[in-house]
């Protein structure tokens, strides 16, 4: 378990990574990466939400009832969800449509549920706060890498520049449809754990984890 | 008007799988499908809440939350569409609550087989993924019972088909670090990409 800042910030991009590692939060992480502007704004939201809602259910833990704290939690990250909605919808409209219903879905982002049951009803409130913002930027990682691909293969841009030029557009470059299509997300993340898992082998997993998450008396199974 | 119900229950089960094209409830999803048996009890559990949540939802927030709804009332200026997210995530949560003591109390033997996986439902996506959905796409109380049923029947049929698929999976011979999570994505890719091949149809 990390103990200091530093680790704690840093442990969950590689070493414990969210999504590749503790298979938390790919709901949304797959649908808002054919661009890497959605992807972008998305991973900012998460890091907000789930930063913030580890300090709030974090700062209380001494006072939640074991019984009812996972609609506690729950109602603490819906209204920060429901802020964030409206703090994009006000500065970054167009990208909030193209986001559609997947703002709402951080709510059931298993990585904020996750992080709070594991990490933020055991810890100071400080702590949390940076472990919040550590799997928020660990999660984000994931999302730019799979969006990065997805955009310059399936449109040939980064962040809406173009970088290939497209042959119906007069360039070279063909692009490949299908890397826009929902597989090629799964494909994407599969083969990005694979080389994950290749570098770093102790990250293949005996058995998965999540979903023990949410049962009773199996709080803290997640690394 | 049946036609038009019946192409929406279609394409809420094959063409927009919420599992396979819209990722939803993928946390369970890839987590409960190692057994086929226990993949059909975590499925009629997601059938069984998403057929009462989505219409419930639908008529809460026609009620009270939608634009103008508050007409009734004699308060036409007041928008409460800032609580849709609450509300919705609230009555889950309810519903998933109420469910399980009912189901408790009068069929144990049922309890016995989804009991384990209510409390893992609340905060499935799919559920309030479909909710969600059902408010983006304003959908009438008909449409969106169809809607909840046709979703939670796409997303059974699909957990079951890759249950079955990792079971005959064990006996194949996985590059080492590629083993458990990273092939099972790779399978889910092939069979989004099967299920695009519905894509089209209508009735």
């Amino acid at each position: 378990m990390a103990t200091t800042q530093r680790d704690v910030l840093l442990d969950p991009l590689i070493n414990n990574n969210p999504v590749a590692f503790q298979v938390l939060g790919l709901c949304s992480a797959l649908a808002v990466t054919t661009k890497m502007s959605t992807a972008f704004v998305m991973t900012l939201a998460v890091m907000a939400v789930t930063a913030l809602s580890n300090t709030a259910i974090s700062s209380i833990r001494n006072w939640i009832p074991p019984s009812i704290r996972i609609i506690v939690q729950l109602t603490i990250i819906a209204s920060l969800v429901i802020i964030t909605d409206q703090v994009l919808q006000a500065f970054v409209y167009d990208i909030s449509k193209q986001l559609t219903v997947f703002v709402g879905l951080i709510i059931t982002n298993c990585i904020i549920m996750g992080r709070a049951e594991a990490f933020a009803m055991q810890n100071p409130p400080g702590l949390s706060f940076i472990d919040g913002l550590g799997n928020g930027i660990g999660y984000g990682a994931v999302l730019m890498a799979v969006a990065f691909m997805r955009e310059l293969f399936g449109s040939g841009k980064v962040f809406g520049i173009t970088v290939f030029p497209l042959a119906t557009e007069g360039g070279w470059y063909q692009p490949n449809g299908l890397m826009l299509l929902a597989p090629a997300a799964f494909f994407l993340i599969g083969c990005l754990i694979w080389g994950l898992r290749s570098w770093k082998p102790e990250q293949i997993e005996e058995d998965f984890h999540v979903g023990a998450l949410l049962e009773p008396g199996h709080e803290g199974s997640v690394r | 008007m049946l036609e038009h119900y019946l192409s929406l229950a279609t394409k809420a089960v094959f063409v927009e799988n919420i599992a396979l094209a819209f990722f939803l409830g993928m946390c369970s999803f890839l987590a409960v499908s190692k057994k086929v048996s226990t993949a059909i009890g975590l499925g009629a559990a997601v059938i069984f809440v998403l057929a009462i949540t989505v219409p419930l939802n639908q008529v809460l927030y026609g009620a009270f939350l939608k634009q103008g709804s508050l007409d009734w009332l004699g308060l036409p200026d007041i928008n409460l569409g800032f609580l849709t997210y609450l509300t919705l995530i609230g009555t889950i949560a309810a519903v998933v609550q109420i469910v399980e003591m009912v189901i408790d109390r009068f069929s144990p033997d049922l309890y016995n087989a989804l009991g384990v996986f209510l409390p893992l439902i609340a905060v499935n996506c799919a559920i309030l993924g479909a909710a969600l959905f059902m408010v983006n796409r304003d959908y009438t109380l008909g449409e969106a019972t169809v809607f909840g049923l046709g979703s939670g029947v796409g997303w059974a049929i699909a957990i079951v088909a890759l249950a079955a698929i990792r079971e005959k999976l064990r006996y194949s011979n996985v590059p080492e670090s590629l083993r458990g999570l990273g092939i099972t994505f790779i399978v889910v890719g092939l069979m989004s990409l099967g299920f695009m091949a519905f894509s089209g149809i209508s009735l």
